[in-house]
């Protein structure tokens, strides 16, 4: 990613938060302003659409987008800095000579967009020269005029700056009377408005709404120094997340609370000053082989390296081959039927339909309406992720779905939709999946996580390790990492709780693709079990 | 409104600060024009232009600073991003760690700017794309590559009569060559400020040698091997290493840079000490003639050469101004880019010195591990190699690494002529005990 489009929040050091930005930053009045109407945008779009079509385009669609981001970051007692940025402008895409062109400007004229959508036309016949494969788009059915939005109770911009800024410093206040000698934490405000047009014949006004607050806290001793950053999640939901009821607290007995639809941040920041304390003294784990316990705000993120992202088409058709990788789950093992992704409980499933999920929208970039789906089912690697012009190399006739841009500046394609690890039928507890464990590990957090670039071979950290003997947590140890391969990982799970304890977490920053885009994720699972699984311990004298 | 001159920006920005009621105010002026190509399945994929100017307007009141920017560039827009800005900071808190702007400021010649990369076309780029496409095609393998060029400007006036202006061109190539059957990958990556230097054909036969040659992969165990990193494959280590570099963080005690458990009246950090192999020297310098950089940084301060390690030992750190006045020592921005001094040997010369060891072509999805011994993994990728008696032997499967810059750069062997890379000069390097810790079956 270019490092143009970050800018760089909470000051210096390990706390630092590198963001993309994609606007401008505008005053907080500012973002409650609509600029415009959607008859203004239909009648926007449609000059785009027949401007295309009237240049040879064969089709066309275009995104009128309007991004609005507001950060509040903060360190100890102080704020670092408030920041409202706003981008929109259009996106025209376009099949000519059967092969993709893509133009966009943040000029709104109808005459800028018109010879935006030639630019387009004429990029797709320059390259067309070099085209071997046309573009084939699998059928979509006009919709009409529809819109939609996230479903907020609260809608966090609207919500005063002092608000905001009294609520983080609260957050540092309890993570600094519990033991943190430092703390920066940020809440981070994500809407796209964004209006879409194509020559099916969809109108399509969607208004999305996502939401984010991390912290790290640090705590300093003679030993050294640990960190422990926030448990809760990016969600799509309005400032009600922040709201941290009861109901949707989840306690592992002799570890950490859990966050499920809502998160207190203040009582996790508080948690997090006394796990530190218990960090710096805690014993070093022993290497070797243990059953692991994940919780869901950890195995999230194993979710996404190890299935989300082996499991996108272009991947593994090669698109991706020069950035992110390509993909150990080929067609071949699709194609047979029989490939063993994991042991026959596990069942992962797709979807961008999932409520308070990063990804839930009901029509992607493309205009192809949301859906759940089969990834893997009783362990057998079923499908994948794909967009309208990728379904046809894999035999089938509907999109996904899949298809996302990070902004009216950039062209749509095909990014990971939301995937989840279904729950157990029987509903159990994660004290439950504990409770039969000899000698294991439970994890809590995402920490440091890299896996290569055809997702066989994984390395996970945590945030908070604690050693599970005889079917009880014991002791909170320090310098935990697992190793495995992502089918002998997925082969080895034996148990995880039921649909009570099902958390959904996600990931706000994806990043794809050339130039580089970032995207948002989610993806939901209950607290797991896996038997047998390599540990290191990651302390170094150096 | 693409790229500004130095005469219309500085129009441009007067008017601007004609504006302002602000105690204080800056205004940074920064745009760009390029264009990118993307190729996969030795076709290409998509391909765009763009070009955008943005101006950020910083206000001050006492202590309470606020930041708007617009896109427009009319008289309205103008005085209204003013304005903004102006009641934004009056509705920050205060910020007891403000520190006032610079006044005006002397600054070197500025070296970054080649005309060869202002002037590339879009048939330019597709050309350079064929130059790729075909020779793999022609050696019956895959390729997916991307090419991207940029020309940028960047402006800056204040209040206090500071005025600093920059262009500079990049151009970034990179491209992932594989067999049909998956079983072989090579990569080559190639970054330049000037344009008529890059030779995507010539870059792509590496990858189509390192593509051929990586087929049939054995297994090696496990361990701490002798290893010669190209220069793509440590930037990375070393990348994250300098982006750790903070005063701060270390007088805090939560760097690796921090004298850990430090009394009261023992200095909090390890400035001055020797951490590294002696010859170790990792400095910043705008004007270095392969990998220049800006003469200045976003807040107009001048940038300079400054040496971060020096023979081994720790000889600067960059801190904020605040930092610096709290802790009486000079304000030290972070540099542009990093310039690390190598050694005169070949990377050939390195192989045929070598008995036993692991050529890696490029590192792969490092995270860290322990910020405080800067632990980091990844994995090695597209062209892994076996040394042995002198002679790559043969391909090997990629591994896992857990390993430290800094133990890293105590176990130099041996060091080759600097290249550049993301802007950056790094040169090869034969390092001793390096800790791969599992196999890969990633091709």
């Amino acid at each position: 990613m270019e490092r143009r489009d970050f800018i760089k929040l909470g000051g210096y050091g390990a706390g630092a938060l590198m963001l993309p930005i994609s606007g401008v930053a505008v005053s907080a009045e500012q973002l409650l302003d609509r600029p415009m109407d959607v008859a203004q945008k239909k009648k926007l779009a449609n000059i785009a659409l027949n401007a295309a079509k009237a240049k040879g385009a064969t089709y066309a669609d275009a995104r009128i987008g309007r991004y609005l981001n507001q950060f509040v970051t903060t360190r100890e007692a102080r704020v670092s800095n408030i920041v409202n940025t706003e981008s929109a402008g259009i996106g025209v895409r376009v099949i000519a000579n059967g092969t993709w062109g893509f133009a966009s400007t943040s000029n709104m004229t109808p005459d800028s967009i018109a010879r935006t959508a030639e630019k387009a036309v004429a990029v797709a016949i320059a390259n067309s020269k070099f085209q071997t494969a046309p573009v084939k788009l699998a059928p979509v059915k006009g919709v009409g005029d529809v819109s939609w939005q996230t479903p907020i109770k609260k809608n966090a911009i609207e919500i005063p700056i002092k608000e905001k800024v009294d609520l983080l410093l609260s957050v540092n206040d309890a993570a600094m009377k519990n033991g943190a000698n430092f703390i920066n934490s940020s809440l981070f405000l994500v809407n796209e408005q964004k209006y879409f047009a194509s020559t099916d014949g969809s109108y399509i006004d969607q208004d999305v709404h996502r939401l984010w607050a991390p912290f790290t806290a640090t705590s300093v001793g003679p030993e050294g120094f640990k960190q422990r950053n926030g448990l809760g999640n990016p969600v799509g939901m309005g400032f009600e997340y922040l709201e941290g009821k009861e109901e949707d607290k989840i306690r592992v007995s002799g570890a950490n609370i859990g966050y499920k639809n809502s998160y207190d941040i203040i009582e996790d920041a508080a948690e997090a000053g006394k796990q530190l304390k218990a960090k710096l003294k805690a014993k070093s784990v022993e290497p070797g082989k243990y059953d692991l316990v994940l919780d869901p705000a950890h195995l999230m993120l194993t979710i996404h390296e190890s299935v989300g992202h082996p499991l996108e088409l272009d991947r593994v058709l090669g698109y991706e081959a020069n950035f992110a990788g390509t993909s150990f789950a080929t067609l071949d093992k699709w194609k047979s039927k029989k490939f063993q992704y994991g042991s026959d409980i596990v069942n992962l499933f797709a979807d961008k339909t999932q409520k308070h999920s990063l990804g839930y929208v009901e029509y992607d970039d493309e205009g192809v309406k949301t859906k759940e789906w089969d990834l893997v089912k009783d362990g057998i690697l079923v499908n994948y992720q794909a967009t309208r012009d990728q379904v046809h190399m894999i035999d089938q006739n509907e999109s996904h779905g899949c298809s996302y841009s990070q902004s009216w500046r950039d062209v749509q394609f095909q990014r990971m939709s939301n995937v989840s690890l279904r729950p157990n039928k029987e509903d159990l507890s994660a004290d439950d999946v504990i409770k039969d464990v000899e000698k294991g590990i439970y994890i809590a957090g995402r920490g440091s996580f890299s896996i290569d670039q055809q997702r066989y071979n994984f390395q996970f950290g945590g945030q908070l390790f604690y050693e599970i003997k005889d079917g009880k947590i014991v002791d909170q140890i320090e310098d935990v990492a697992y190793q495995s391969n992502t089918q002998q990982f997925w082969n080895s799970c034996v148990q995880m709780a039921g649909k009570s304890d099902y958390r959904v977490g996600g990931t706000f920053f994806d990043g794809k693709g050339q130039p580089s885009q970032v995207s948002a994720v989610s993806h939901g699972c209950p607290t797991t079990r896996f038997n047998n699984i390599n540990v290191i311990n990651t302390a170094r004298n150096v | 409104m693409t790229i500004l001159s130095e005469k219309k920006s500085k129009e441009l920005l007067t008017k601007v600060l004609s504006f302002s009621k602000a105690d204080e105010c800056e205004c940074n002026l920064d745009g760009q024009v390029g264009g990118n190509i993307r190729y996969a399945r030795n076709t290409v994929s998509t391909a765009g232009e763009e070009s955008d100017v943005t101006l950020a307007v910083q206000s001050t009141f006492g202590t309470r600073t606020g930041v708007a920017t617009i896109n427009e560039f009319d008289d309205a827009s103008l005085e209204k991003v003013v304005r903004r800005s102006e009641e934004l900071a009056k509705l920050a808190p205060e910020n007891k760690e403000h520190m006032p702007i610079f006044g005006k400021q002397k600054y070197l010649e500025s070296k970054t700017y080649f005309d060869s990369t202002a002037k590339v076309t879009a048939e330019d780029r597709a050309s350079a794309a064929n130059d790729s496409i075909q020779p793999s095609k022609k050696n019956k393998l895959v390729a997916a590559g991307f090419l991207e060029e940029a020309v940028r400007f960047s402006a800056i006036m204040n209040s206090k009569g500071l005025f600093a202006y920059n262009t500079s061109t990049n151009v970034d190539f990179s491209v992932t060559i594989r067999t049909e059957d998956g079983r072989g990958s090579g990569w080559a990556s190639r970054n330049y400020s000037d344009y008529k230097l890059l030779d995507t054909a010539e870059a792509s036969e590496v990858a189509i040698a390192k593509s051929k040659g990586s087929v049939g992969a054995k297994e090696l165990e496990p361990g701490k091997y002798t290893v010669i990193l190209e220069p793509a494959a440590s930037v990375g280590l070393l990348g994250n290493m300098m982006r750790a570099f903070d005063q701060r963080s270390a007088d805090e005690g939560r760097s690796f840079l921090s004298n850990k458990g430090a009394k009261e009246d023992e200095p909090k950090n390890k400035l001055g000490q020797k951490m590294f192999d002696e010859r170790v020297t990792i400095y910043s310098d705008p004007q270095h003639p392969i990998a220049p950089a800006a003469p200045f940084g976003g807040d107009g301060y001048p940038r300079g050469r400054v040496d971060w390690i020096k023979g081994g030992k720790i000889a600067n750190m960059p801190n904020s101004p605040f930092w610096a006045k709290k802790t009486g020592v000079d304000y030290q921005p972070r540099g542009g880019n990093i310039i690390m001094e190598g050694g005169n040997e070949s990377l050939e010369g390195m192989i045929k010195n070598t008995r036993r060891g692991v050529l890696v072509t490029r590192l792969w999805y490092i995270r860290p591990l322990d910020p405080q011994t800067l632990l980091y993994t990844g994995l090695t990728r597209d062209g892994t190699f076996y040394i042995e008696n002198g002679k790559i032997k043969y391909p090997i499967k990629n591994f896992r690494f857990n390993e430290s810059p800094i133990v890293m750069l105590n176990n130099i062997e041996a060091m080759g002529k600097p290249e550049r890379i993301n802007g950056n000069m790094i040169p090869p390097m034969k390092i001793r005990d390096f800790t791969f810790s599992s196999l890969s079956d990633a091709v």
